[in-house]
């Protein structure tokens, strides 16, 4: 983005004026996700730099939110630091609890999620798929429809799910869905599967569907096929767009305020608790943490995304 | 068929190694392959109609239906049934009347029937509370003991509700959620006007996503430019900027922006540090339409800038300096030339980020305040006062706007387009 | 479809199988939330050996009537306020308690006639009475130049800054009537009238652009806290934990104020009810209660229970004077009626939205 040499003063001055807006831009993107890392270390209960961060005094830095994530909700923090007092930890700190949550409900939304989106990608990128431009329409609304009509929807539906049924005579009164991990997770893959769509059939659009019919002409069978031939070549498609769907239920919290129960309580649940009543620094400590990995997500994303343009032999970039 | 050399024989069916003929063979195996095809879509399918389609019909199917008052007073039902509108309620009708809050009284349903009278006519729950507490004394004449409880029980409003109420389907709570009421006599009108919230509520959320989605474009068009641009290297590591708050949960998002924002926060102590405002006039960003906007644009920043990215890259710069060459200036290249060409990334990152926007939670819910609320907040708010049928309503409208949306975004960019990272 | 029955089937089958425990307290959070913990689900679960679990809500009252419609109870007691507690028992979504069942007060006297007027309901036990004060921060207005009547949190020249308040319908109007020169004996035949509701707003509107709305109990105290308001309209009991429980510099008007009872209530069909009532009576008998108000600035709505001196959990407190019920509390208060909002819910809070949405 050189500056051709016949450009005006004029145009000198409006090139680096652009490059103070994209500075500027840039800042406004970042800064706000940077600023939470050094306050989480604030040793005051405040959410500004005091005096002595500012003159990086160590004693103005205090990991206490950190700790303050794993003793909140024991019965007993206080004591000795033993193995015993871990596993108390394990077993009854809030933010631990809602962790684990959060890692269960994401790592089966995200099962479901790619193991059903993957199979209707394979379906929707062949030619002959019938409907195929309305059944795609469909399959991506979950992204496109408010939350909040998805979440009041579930709401309704998970009191008893058979209730739909009745559209087709069938008038049932089955067991209930809220309040269970079953309920979450489902809800969470229907929210996660557009993402996997949308990855694995663009990497699909780059795959030679002759590869399938080599492969069946010498001798394999259609599952064999898609196991040695396909799924090596859109695994990068398919793993992106598991980690999309992770990172959708790892994020979501509307149908968790609506459908889970206090057995169900993610990260996201517990820090909008903690954002609406009393914003305390370990929400920051959570915040950053949560940065971190996604600062990890983001690498691994790239990474792949890489690999699947050399296996595609579309230049990297 | 032996060969006869002066008919011509009607051409011979192309036939596969089999023998039957080609064309019979390619439909089933193009069926096949279709059903195939199908086969592999379908789990996916029925799933998302199970835990997405049916539930959202299924809710917004009590946006027109509540049976509170229709199912808990069979006889005044029976009544209405039998006599045309209008028909001022005789001593039969008091005796239905009579007969259903005895048993509304014993089935503790009487609540329930006057809440949807209720949402016809404001007023008429405490009535019919009121009256089931004495149901148990009502005696003949029906009509005197009626009015002894209430004199607005000889309101022909009243009747007119009930009627309307007697039937599960109505139109009512659309009626309520575009700031209509029924008159005494049963037409709509115009609620007045302190009263009127929902029409101002969808304008105002339409507005706000605008002004949002306009400020992404500004902000987003010159980052876009910027590293579709640059030598790929220098590029990817800019984009990391852009990627990271796309990766970022929201509620982290949000969180470090009232952190950032509210009052004793990060630029206020800034701006008082440096003078610039006294302790005293700190601003007013957060907890108001500023912060929703502020915070909202930040999110949604990134589905603005890798559509319109994607578009950019794409863009020859020769077509740029052809232009330059054959005398244009360069405001004139960038009107003429360079910004048509970004037109499919606009439209795409526009709509993308407009219809993000309309539907909009979490962010409003709890930066937004008093006035930067949107038409979602105000479904849950329904949703919590268990007014279900309105709140349905309300989700019907808004998820029509957004579906139009959504078939202009299909029918301009398509959505095999969509793309992320 | 035979296929999706068997499938959802077999997932609900699972999904039901997923909860366990023997009872279900449902309540409000935060500091009220933990008094409750305290005093009532420790002790039971302790006394009686059945599994308690304490469940936070932003409101109890809201899940019952999806909950008990479907026929999916899975809260065995919640703790509501008074008018939703009316509200669900005319809706029949409550079962009911009869007052005989609960047990005599510590000096023997029954129960009926222990228990405060109204305590009391077809369905419903008051846990404690509670009242929505305004709060000020005390660095920002020192003695002597304070607010003392409801009249000054409107008063903007004499007491400039910030505002706190509910962001409702409910106590607001009658808290601005009230500030208004509205005895509390009128206030609710003043506010039936369509002039003493456009009055209430008008005198809200005197400071609308002046207040920052809050949704939790928790955050009133934390708005103070952080500086972002000088004063707030506030549930007593969560004022009184953060001042003399963390030592915070605030300070309670007692004028004006509106109470009312907290009724703890058992949902239609709730799968425990008979441990969900042998819970309501451990929890109101007069020890209940009185433990409760050792926890929380609440006041117990049994005479039994005023009868002896309450200390709170620091040890040295006297609660007394800091319960809304105390005398001296009570010159110019307000009983919040349930009839009325029982009735007028919906209608005002519309209107509320409406002119808060509207600049």
């Amino acid at each position: 983005m050189a500056l051709p040499v016949y450009a005006t003063p004029l145009e000198r001055l409006w090139h680096h004026a652009y490059r103070v807006i994209c500075v500027a831009i840039f800042v406004f993107l970042i800064v706000p996700i940077l600023v939470v890392i050094p306050l989480s270390f604030n040793a005051e209960p405040y959410f500004t730099f005091t005096p002595e961060m500012l003159s990086l005094d160590p004693a103005g830095y205090s990991l206490r939110w950190y700790d303050e994530l794993l003793t909140l909700g024991m019965t007993t923090p206080e004591g000795v630091r033993d193995g015993a007092w871990w596993e108390q930890v394990w077993a009854e700190a809030t933010w631990v609890k809602a962790a684990k949550n959060s890692i269960i409900i994401g790592f089966w939304a995200t099962i479901l999620a790619t193991v059903l989106g993957t199979l209707a990608a394979l379906g929707l990128s062949r030619p002959e798929m019938p409907y195929r431009r309305l059944i795609m329409a469909i399959l991506i609304s979950p992204m496109i429809v408010p939350i909040i009509i998805i979440a009041t929807g579930l709401f309704f539906f998970y009191s008893n799910p058979c209730a739909p049924l009745a559209l087709f005579g069938l008038d049932l009164q089955c067991g209930r869905l809220t309040s269970t991990y079953l309920g979450v997770i489902m809800a969470h893959a229907t929210l996660g599967i557009p993402f996997v769509i949308i990855t694995v059939t663009a990497t699909l659009s780059g795959f030679d569907q002759s590869l399938i019919r080599a492969s069946a002409s010498l001798g394999a069978s259609p599952r064999t096929t898609f196991f040695k031939v396909i799924l090596p070549l859109i695994l990068p498609g398919v793993v992106s767009g598991a980690l999309f769907a992770f990172v959708t239920s790892f994020d979501e919290v509307v149908a968790v305020l609506f459908i889970a129960g206090p057995d169900q309580q993610t990260i996201p649940r517990q820090m909008w608790n903690g954002i609406r009543e009393a914003i305390s620094p370990a929400i920051l400590a959570v915040a950053t943490i949560l940065v971190i990995i996604s600062i990890a997500l983001l690498t691994t994303v790239e990474l792949l995304r890489r690999r699947s343009e050399r296996l595609r032999g579309v230049s990297p970039g | 068929m032996p060969a006869d050399p002066f008919v011509t024989a009607p051409p011979a069916l192309l036939t596969t190694s089999d023998g039957r003929p080609l064309k019979a063979a390619l439909a089933q195996a193009q069926g096949r392959a279709r059903r195939r095809a199908f086969l592999l879509v379908a789990p996916l399918l029925a799933f998302v109609i199970f835990t997405f389609v049916l539930p959202i019909a299924q809710m917004l199917q009590r946006s027109v239906y509540h049976d509170g008052f229709s199912a808990n007073a069979p006889a005044v039902r029976a009544w209405f049934a039998a006599t045309v509108p209008g028909t001022p309620p005789d001593e039969t009708a008091f005796a239905a009347l009579a007969q259903d809050f005895r048993q509304m009284k014993a089935d503790k349903t009487a609540g329930l029937a006057g809440t949807r009278v209720n949402y016809t006519l404001p007023e008429s729950r405490s009535l019919f509370t009121a009256t089931a507490r004495k149901a148990d004394d009502l005696a003949p004449p029906y009509r005197d003991a009626f009015l002894a409880i209430s004199a607005k029980w000889a309101s022909p409003a009243v009747w007119q509700a009930m009627r309307s109420a007697a039937s599960p389907y109505t139109s009512d709570f659309y009626l309520i959620a575009t700031d209509f009421e029924r008159a005494d006599d049963g037409t709509p009108r115009r609620v007045q006007e302190n009263q009127r919230i929902y029409v101002y509520l969808f304008v105002k959320t339409f507005v706000l996503s605008g002004v949002i989605t306009l400020l992404c474009l500004l902000l987003a068009f010159p980052v876009a430019h910027l590293l579709a641009t640059l030598p790929m290297a220098r590029a990817n590591l800019l984009m990391i900027l852009v990627l990271l708050p796309f990766w970022t949960s929201l509620l982290v998002r949000t969180s470090s922006w009232i952190v950032m924002l509210q009052g004793q926060g990060v630029v206020n102590d800034l701006l008082v540090a440096t003078g610039v405002v006294d302790d005293q006039n700190r601003l007013e960003m957060m907890y108001n339409q500023l912060g929703t906007i502020i915070v909202m644009t930040h999110i949604l920043l990134p589905f603005m800038i890798l559509p319109l990215y994607s578009v950019m890259k794409v863009i020859p710069p020769s077509y740029a300096r052809a232009a330059r060459s054959l005398g244009a200036t360069s405001w004139t290249t960038f009107r003429r030339i360079y910004l048509p060409q970004t037109l499919p990334g606009i439209g795409a990152g526009a709509i993308l980020v407009f219809i993000l926007a309309v539907g909009y939670y979490i962010t409003p819910a709890l930066v937004g305040g008093a006035d930067g609320q949107l038409i979602s907040n105000l479904i849950d708010f329904h949703m919590d006062k268990s007014n279900w049928s309105l709140a349905a309503a309300l989700s019907a409208m808004l998820l029509a706007g957004v579906l139009v949306i959504y078939w202009l975004y299909d029918r301009l960019v398509g959505i095999d387009n969509l793309k992320f990272g | 479809m035979k296929r999706l029955l068997i499938l959802s089937t077999a997932l609900t089958g699972l999904a039901v199988s997923a909860q366990a425990s023997d009872l279900t307290v449902m309540s409000w959070g935060g500091a009220y939330g933990a008094a409750q913990t305290e005093a009532h689900v420790k002790p039971f679960a302790a006394k009686t050996g059945i599994a308690t679990v304490m469940v936070d809500s932003d409101n109890p009252a809201t899940p019952i009537k999806a909950a008990v419609e479907a026929g999916n109870v899975t809260t065995d007691v919640a703790s509501v306020e008074y008018a939703d507690a009316v509200r669900l028992c005319d809706e029949g979504l409550l079962e009911p308690i009869d007052i005989n069942a609960l047990p005599p007060g510590a000096d023997g006297t029954p129960a009926s006639e222990d228990f405060l007027p109204g305590a009391v309901t077809e369905c419903g036990v008051s846990t404690d009475i509670w009242a929505q004060v305004y709060a000020y921060d005390t660095t920002k207005f020192p003695e002597g130049a304070a607010p003392t009547t409801v009249a000054d949190f409107f008063d903007l020249k004499k007491f400039p800054g910030k505002r706190g308040m509910r962001k409702g319908a409910k106590t607001m109007l009658e808290m601005a009537l009230m500030a208004d020169g509205v005895p509390p004996a009128e206030v609710y035949a003043t506010l039936s009238t369509p002039e003493g509701v456009d009055r209430a707003f008008a005198k809200l509107d005197t400071i609308k652009d002046q207040v920052v709305w809050w949704e939790a109990g928790a955050q009133p105290p934390q708005l103070l806290a952080d500086g972002e308001v000088v004063m707030t309209s506030a549930y007593n009991g969560r004022i009184f934990n953060a001042a003399v429980g963390e030592g915070k510099p605030f300070k309670i008007v007692w004028d004006g104020q509106i109470y009312e009872n907290e009724m703890y209530v058992i949902p239609k069909g709730a799968p425990n009810k008979d441990k969900a009532l042998e819970f309501i009576k451990f929890a109101t008998s007069t020890e209940g209660l009185q433990a409760q108000a050792q926890q929380i600035s609440y006041g117990p709505a049994r005479k039994s229970a005023n009868a002896t001196e309450i200390i709170y959990k620091d040890g040295k407190t006297v609660m007394g004077p800091n319960l809304p019920t105390a005398p001296e509390n009570m010159a110019n208060a307000l009983e919040s009626s349930f009839e009325f909002w029982v009735d007028k819910d919906a209608e005002l809070n519309e209107r509320f939205n409406a002119w808060l949405a509207s600049n």
